[in-house]
């Protein structure tokens, strides 16, 4: 009887030890998927900047001025276009 | 007495031996008692009836409800180019009661927001227990001025919208207010998609703050949706740069472009004029902000007499050869007279559109009962909203046929006794583009267009118009710059006089409305100008060049084949011997 009491004592020590272990282990993990939600939080912000700055960049009104003035670009003169016929 | 005290023990106390009632010593034990059972039924009590309140206090120790912010979506066009986006910036607020600053560092502080002093004193110096100094800094700005640890000096993180296309967009999107929210054009207008539903969970929070523990999810955030326009990025500023430019060239008051996929009822372009930057809304004004071709309405004028002669044409009365006298430029109806701007004699009905004459269309429109024009003026969406849902949205004016005297039926053949917005113009001239039937019109992009629309007109009054609004462009017309290199293209010109007071004053609205390319129509571009001032008012003057230059554009931006080949081009075929080579038009 006493070694059966023993034995159960040990076994509730064990369950309660792996417990706190796994607890802990859980914390451990979660502040993990914390930081990679800031992270991907954070990237995505920077995901809609950069999209600005390349709209900005791109913008069709910087574009054409750039060509004009500084590639002395223009456009083509009707006389100069070739259309390429679509084979159906 | 300290003596006496030491002498004496517990057990030896004269007390002790002093007769006693034997109820004293009860009376102690019932108190006792009495205290015990009090503060056995109070634990009783909270641990078993009324658990709750300690459980939740306990909680709320450790436990918090974290906000979950969600990010409004994005408005694209149709190839995806971003056109608004919502960036996260940083409100700087303070507790004037906490914030105990002294004079340099309040100098610091008005530095890096670039506010004069006094306004910050100001500001901190009112009784209240919150006030935003300066609203939406960069998140940078907003770390130097934590990093200044100032008392009582708080940020806030918020989002603000940005918008790179700038004037180019600004009537189409619109613009939010400093709380994200949509007030404006395409950002009210879609607000239920673009708005985040922001939503919240419940942590454990260890004692340095860090979250340890996801116990529930009470709402999980919903971000705002991607809205894809159906506006062409690229359309839209040629739009935009050609009519910024017949502004300062005529003077105008206003203006508008409006280009529409035929095929689709898609609206690739929409611009106005005077325009304002949405990133900087500092010294806006309501002239700036009216997005005019859709909230205002004006006399179309002469753009509505292809409607008259394709009436005219589909019932049978006339063909496009008829003879109709237009002579001496004089009609009178009633005790009210028409005239035509330059007199002429016999026309056919192809010459009436070309020339424009009013006493044409007036002759043709009056062979009908009121309510078959009124019919067909319903069937292309005038007098009532194209139901867009863009805010502000106007119809226009169309009063029921019953109440047409016979001079108004005569001047609505041409124009005038009602009003349109420049968008439902461009709309009712896909009855032409589209071989006589009308698609709804869409600001999204449409992925599937619909085949079949509405049927106004017959395929063949449609096509014999078409080549009626082709001859407007040719010469004899009154629009030959309207023509379009190495296109086909057609359309009618209007030069409408506005009515200021109820009398038609000597200011115009000038305008066009056209279709390309003839052969197989994929776009219909609709002009107006407001009050030309520079000496030209004519609509194939002033509208006319701005069609020919937003059309050639787009018409190269989407690849369509020109399907009027110039002297000089040459097609370079499939499987030829030799490239062909091209002489440089030097």
């Amino acid at each position: 009887m006493a070694r059966l009491t023993g034995f159960l004592v040990m076994l509730v020590v064990a369950s309660s030890l792996g417990v706190v272990a796994s607890q802990h282990q859980a914390r451990k993990l979660y502040a993990a998927v914390e930081r990679e939600q800031q992270r991907s939080l954070q990237l995505e912000v920077e995901w809609g900047q950069l999209q600005l700055e390349q709209s900005t960049w791109a913008a069709h009104a910087r574009i054409e001025k750039l060509a004009r003035e500084k590639l002395a670009m223009r456009p083509p003169l009707p006389g100069q276009v070739i259309a390429i016929e679509e084979r159906p | 007495m300290k003596k006496a005290k030491k002498g004496v023990t517990f057990n030896h106390n004269p007390l002790l031996r002093s007769e006693l009632s034997a109820w004293r010593p009860r009376f102690v034990l019932l108190c006792l008692l009495g205290g015990s059972a009090a503060l056995i039924g109070r634990a009783a009590y909270l641990q078993g009836v009324n658990d709750q309140f300690l459980q939740a206090k306990g909680e709320s120790r450790y436990a918090r409800v974290l906000d979950m912010p969600a990010t409004r979506g994005k408005i694209t066009d149709r190839q995806g180019d971003v056109l608004a986006v919502s960036s996260p910036v940083k409100s700087i607020w303070a507790i004037p009661e906490d914030a105990r600053l002294n004079p340099s560092q309040t100098r610091q502080l008005a530095g890096l927001l670039e506010v004069p002093v006094q306004d910050i004193n100001q500001k901190l110096g009112v009784d209240k227990d919150f006030v935003y100094l300066k609203r939406q800094v960069s998140p940078e700005l907003a770390d130097r001025i934590a990093a200044l640890k100032l008392p009582g000096i708080h940020d806030q993180r918020e989002y603000r919208r940005f918008y790179p296309g700038g004037d180019v967009m600004a009537h189409v999107l619109g613009f939010t207010g400093v709380d994200d929210k949509g007030q404006e054009g395409i950002e009210l207008a879609f607000e239920a998609a673009l708005a985040g539903k922001p939503g919240s969970r419940r942590v454990v929070k260890d004692r340095r703050g860090n979250v340890v523990e996801d116990v529930q999810s009470i709402r999980p955030p919903q971000d705002g949706r991607e809205v894809a326009l159906s506006i062409d990025n690229k359309i839209q500023y040629l739009a935009h740069a050609a009519l910024k430019q017949a502004m300062t060239d005529h003077k105008a008051k206003a203006g508008g472009v409006v280009v529409i996929d035929a095929k689709t009822g898609e609206i690739l372009a929409l611009a106005n004029a005077p325009t304002y930057n949405p990133n900087n809304r500092v010294k806006l004004t309501g002239e700036q902000l009216r997005n005019r071709a859709l909230t205002d309405t004006y006399e179309p004028g002469s753009t509505m007499k292809p409607f008259t002669a394709a009436l005219a044409l589909d019932k049978g009365k006339v063909t496009a050869n008829t003879i109709i006298n237009c002579a001496p430029g004089r009609m009178t109806i009633g005790s009210a007279t028409i005239s035509d701007a330059h007199p002429h004699g016999a026309l056919t009905v192809a010459q009436v559109i070309q020339k424009s004459s009013n006493i044409g269309a007036a002759k043709m429109a009056l062979g009908f009962p009121p309510e078959v024009m009124w019919k067909m003026f319903d069937d292309l969406g005038f007098g009532s909203t194209l139901k867009l849902g863009f805010p502000g949205e106007v119809g226009g004016r169309l009063r029921p046929a019953k109440s047409w005297r016979p001079i108004e039926q005569a001047t609505m053949s041409y124009g005038h006794g009602l009003s349109v917005n420049l968008m439902q113009m461009a709309n009712a001239y896909q009855v032409f583009a589209r071989d006589g039937d009308i698609v709804p019109l869409s600001l999204s992009r449409v992925d599937t267009p619909p085949v079949h629309g509405t049927r106004v007109f017959s395929p063949q009054t449609s096509r014999e118009v078409r080549q009626m609004l082709e001859m407007v462009v040719q010469p004899g017309g009154t629009a030959q710059q309207a023509n379009v290199p190495g296109y086909r293209v057609g359309g009618k010109t209007g030069t409408a006089m506005k009515l200021v007071g109820g009398r038609y004053a000597n200011r115009y609205v000038a305008s066009f409305v056209g279709i390309a390319p003839i052969s197989d129509p994929r776009l219909i571009v609709a002009v107006m100008i407001d009050e030309p001032t520079n000496g030209k008012h004519y609509g194939g003057d002033v509208a006319a060049p701005i069609f020919a230059q937003v059309t050639g554009g787009a018409l190269r931006t989407l690849g369509v084949a020109p399907d009027a080949p110039l002297k000089p081009l040459q097609v370079a075929r499939q499987g030829a011997a030799a490239p062909v080579v091209v002489r440089e038009a030097m």
